[in-house]
């Protein structure tokens, strides 16, 4: 109505009401990295009592509840709101759209969030505790055995799903509709592209998960046997049920992240992206077969050989698609003229650390040498090569790259870097060893170990310690910048930066192609 | 450059650190001591080597271009950003590679999945948080028991000294001949566990109304140490395995031993008990059995209290059918086949004496074995 340059809403209003992708991107953003902070101090409980063998801290119960919250906080809390606060600010900079095209979808998909995780953390003040099932709540632990708090976290997983699926449904609307003239699909940015495809996996499994939850609702409230064999039904569909969700999920998590490093390696490289074309293909290929690979989970559930050939050779076909991709952003760093800023220190932190991740995920793959690795550290070294070192690395790279666009001023670039180092060496001292104690024979999920496994897991503690208390660099880092950082001299930013956003005033205003832009003949990015 | 002289820094921190522990840790998979395990093994050392050979390719590559194509040396950039016949390269080389790998890792796979012509069956039952081990008799009784964590208390609280085999370490250990393909079927009787010994090669969940299949056939005596691999509820990192490789003679003398205690048992359990007897008993028993639930002194944890309880200080029948039976959908578990009928007699005797309850009654096995059949 009336006006249509107006700017933001004052005081609380702004934030409660508003339907603009820039302050509710903000407001995914800050959410996501409290939660960071929250799933972080769980793990930090977990590392302080595995610091030595013997229960020191807490009881082998409560030590439960904090690897499952843990594992849930990040990867419902943290890394894929952060990934969406990503998605909001960005793609309708990216290409050229006024705004997200659901905006008061918008708003709601991220105010249903804090209620959700506000639910799931009351459960740690109930009786019986929060939930001890581990992230992937294995019925029947998650249903007949569990604490009468699971229903708060079933519901809470519905509450995250529907945000999800909102989310989604949102960044395909907007994709799909809002591009401006010119921008087609082959010329959109690597980051669009890979959220594009994020977005129907999450359509598509979330409500898979919402099934599973909800069955276990059946089986806790409703005198339903799903998940029991004394009534007819298999504790092990649960398990080919959350994995049908679980295996996506991973590269609903990672794709996002392969976008962000598709983005800061050709700017600090001052060369186009390798093999653009071929990226979109492999990111569709990695998306495909992340359909067809879940019981790669569960090689040791007892599953007939011709099942376990089926999932083994599909999983090691994943390596091909992604190889590219490491291939791609290496030869695009090849023969370029580079410069190491922090977004690109943490790019190729993730590059370098990513690759290890996707090794050992090969390595994990061949299923008679999982009868060996499967829940043991060596898992638990695998996934946070992926997710801290792939997904968060990626992240943290995406907030030093944008965020003087976003605010106008320029970090400090000396505290990025050694927010880098520090972070690249505490992970590494963290995660490394545990490969070796899961070789070793350590189980995961345990409160308290055997001695031959005590000097690995002091390091591991000391690195995560290292590691959590970079995060407050980072922190000090963001709000230094929002409230007295240096302004940025060139609206451009960064001088191999390319793309749409960039075209824009810095900092961002608050509405943006309000017209749509033109569009260069040639694409930028192939 | 600081950038470099960084990289060198944490590069040497990051090797120092694993080299330093490489000395005492072991850092690798056990080939173990079956054939199936180094062929594990071998498939294991296979990939990594080509993964390592792959990443020091890729990684060197990289770190060429971050030292010589930099802006700072004036490096200017090549704008190529594609080319066909390389990407057709590497899509087509490494699923070649990827054959070669799926080749041996295929033919591992099927012999761990030839479980047929076992010489011997033992039916393995994960409990909340113990494992119960059956050996399958065909022409007569079948021996069973189960096997419990055997660290105290006191070491995993960290007032004693922690022993050599900390957490590693159980009751009775599972027994089993060398050279003879043992079958082990899996199963659960409450959740999902685990049931993992890294050295004989078997990994292989336990699932309630489910029987899993798995085998071995160990080649040299000695002693393998495993643990539970699913997570199980609380006590999870608590349910260790111990298997006994032994000579197929002294495999043949301990079952006879076991078929003669289960005999004893049985004669023992008509034989009445002073109350001094069955509170030492009982007090034993109630430490490996009862104590990580109900607590040192029986003021509850998990369970509920057991001091001043209602159960342990009013009626007897009762309190034996909570004993024997359990208590559904809690984590109080039927302890009927667990204990014999002389430990369940000395630890409802304990429970209904100790911690204050001082209710006098004693209970004799004769009770128990009449109150189980009702």
């Amino acid at each position: 109505m009336g006006d249509h340059h107006h700017g933001p809403a004052k005081g609380l209003s702004r934030w409660l009401f508003t339907t603009n992708h820039k302050d509710i991107g903000t407001m995914y953003l800050w959410f996501s990295f409290a939660m960071f902070i929250l799933g972080g101090t769980f793990a930090m409980i977990i590392r302080a009592e595995l610091f030595q063998p013997g229960m020191q801290l807490v009881e082998p119960g409560f030590f439960n509840q904090m690897t499952t919250l843990h594992g849930l906080v990040m990867v419902f809390g943290a890394i894929m709101p952060s990934f969406v606060g990503l998605a909001n600010w960005l793609i309708p900079m990216m290409i050229g759209a006024p705004d997200m095209a659901l905006p008061r979808m918008n708003n709601w998909s991220f105010w249903i969030l804090p209620p959700g995780f506000l639910m799931l953390a009351s459960t740690l003040f109930m009786e019986g505790g929060a939930p001890a099932f581990g992230w992937t709540f294995y019925a029947p632990l998650s249903t007949t055995y569990a604490a009468p708090s699971v229903t708060f976290f079933i519901f809470a997983i519905h509450v995250l799903g529907i945000s999800s699926i909102m989310g989604s449904i949102n960044i395909i609307a907007t994709i799909m509709n809002m591009r401006a003239p010119g921008m087609t699909y082959m010329k959109m940015p690597l980051f669009v592209w890979t959220w594009f495809i994020t977005a129907f996996l999450l359509v598509a499994v979330m409500p898979v998960l919402a099934g599973a939850v909800t069955m276990m609702l059946m089986d806790i409230h409703f005198g339903t046997s799903f998940f029991s064999a004394a009534g007819g039904g298999d504790p092990v569909l649960f398990q080919h049920i959350f994995w049908f969700f679980g295996h996506p999920e991973v590269y609903i998590i990672i794709l996002p992240a392969f976008g962000v490093v598709s983005q800061v390696i050709p700017a600090f490289s001052r060369k186009p992206l390798f093999g653009y074309a071929s990226m979109v293909y492999a990111t569709a290929a990695i998306a495909i077969l992340s359909f067809v690979v879940w019981a790669h989970h569960m090689y040791t559930v007892g599953m007939p050989v011709a099942g376990e050939l089926f999932f083994m050779y599909a999983t090691m076909l994943i390596a091909v698609p992604t190889g590219v991709k490491v291939f791609n952003w290496v030869s695009t760093m090849w023969r370029g003229s580079l410069s190491f800023e922090t977004p690109m220190l943490f790019s190729i932190g993730f590059l370098v650390l990513f690759t290890i991740g996707g090794f050992t995920g090969l390595m994990l793959s061949i299923a008679p040498a999982d009868f060996q690795y499967h829940d043991t550290y060596f898992v638990v070294a695998h996934f946070h090569y992926v997710m801290v070192a792939g997904a968060v690395f990626s992240m943290t790279s995406a907030v030093y790259f944008w965020l003087p666009k976003w605010t106008g001023r320029m970090y400090n670039e000396t505290m990025g870097k050694v927010h880098f180092w520090i972070s690249f060496v505490g992970f590494n001292v963290t995660f490394f060893p545990q490969h070796f104690v899961g070789l070793a024979g350590m189980p995961r999920r345990v409160p308290d170990y055997a001695l031959q496994f005590a000097d690995f897991n002091m390091m591991s503690s000391i690195g995560a310690f290292v590691y959590g208390a970079s995060q407050i660099m980072f922190l000090y880092n963001v709000i230094a910048t929002i409230v007295s950082g240096e302004k940025v001299s060139d609206e451009q930013v960064w001088d191999g930066a390319e793309g749409l956003e960039w075209t824009l005033p810095t900092p961002a205003p608050y509405h943006t192609f309000e017209v749509p832009p033109k569009i260069e003949a040639t694409p930028a990015h192939g | 450059m600081s950038i470099k002289k960084s990289l060198v820094t944490a590069g040497a921190a990051l090797s120092a650190l694993p080299i330093m522990a490489l000395a005492q840790n072991q850092v690798n998979m056990s080939p173990g001591v079956t054939r199936v395990g180094a062929e594990i093994y071998d498939l294991h050392m296979l990939i990594m080597i080509i993964c390592i050979v792959i990443g020091v390719g890729v990684f060197g590559v990289m770190l060429y271009s971050i030292v010589y194509h930099r802006k700072s040396k004036g490096f200017v950039a090549s704008q190529f950003h594609e080319s066909t016949k390389v990407e057709i390269a590497w899509t087509v080389v490494p699923f070649l590679i990827l054959i070669g790998m799926a080749v041996p890792a295929t033919s591992t796979l099927l012999e761990v999945y030839d479980n047929d012509d076992a010489e011997l069956d033992i039916l393995v039952t994960g409990h909340q948080w113990k494992w119960r081990y059956e050996y399958l008799n065909a022409e007569g009784e079948n021996v069973s028991f189960f096997s419990n964590l055997a660290t105290p208390q006191e070491e995993i609280y960290n007032s004693e000294a922690k022993g050599e085999h900390y957490l590693l370490e159980v009751d009775e250990p599972l027994v089993i001949p060398v050279d003879t393909k043992v079958r082990f079927l899996i199963t659960a009787n409450d959740v999902i566990h685990s049931w993992w010994v890294p050295e004989i090669a078997v990994k292989r969940d336990a699932i309630p109304g489910f029987i899993n299949e798995a085998w071995s056939k160990v080649d040299q005596e000695g002693i393998y140490r495993g643990q539970c691999t699913e997570l199980c509820g609380s006590y999870h990192g608590f349910m260790p395995i111990v298997v006994h490789a032994v000579s197929q003679d002294e495999f043949q003398g301990w079952m006879s031993a076991k078929r003669a205690d289960k005999d004893a048992q049985i004669a023992a359990s008509s034989v009445d008990l002073s109350l001094d007897a069955l509170m030492t008993e009982g007090e034993a028993v109630y430490k490996t059995q009862c104590l990580a639930c109900h607590g040192g002194q029986g003021e509850g944890g998990v369970g509920k209290a057991i001091s001043g309880s209602s159960i342990a200080m009013g009626d007897l029948g009762v309190h034996l059918d909570v004993g024997i039976k359990g208590v559904a959908g809690t984590a109080m578990q039927a302890f009927g086949e667990q204990l014999t009928d002389v430990e369940m007699a000395a630890v409802i005797t304990y429970q209904r004496n100790a911690f204050g309850n001082n209710t006098g009654d004693v209970v004799q096995p004769s009770d128990v074995a009449q109150h189980k059949q009702g």
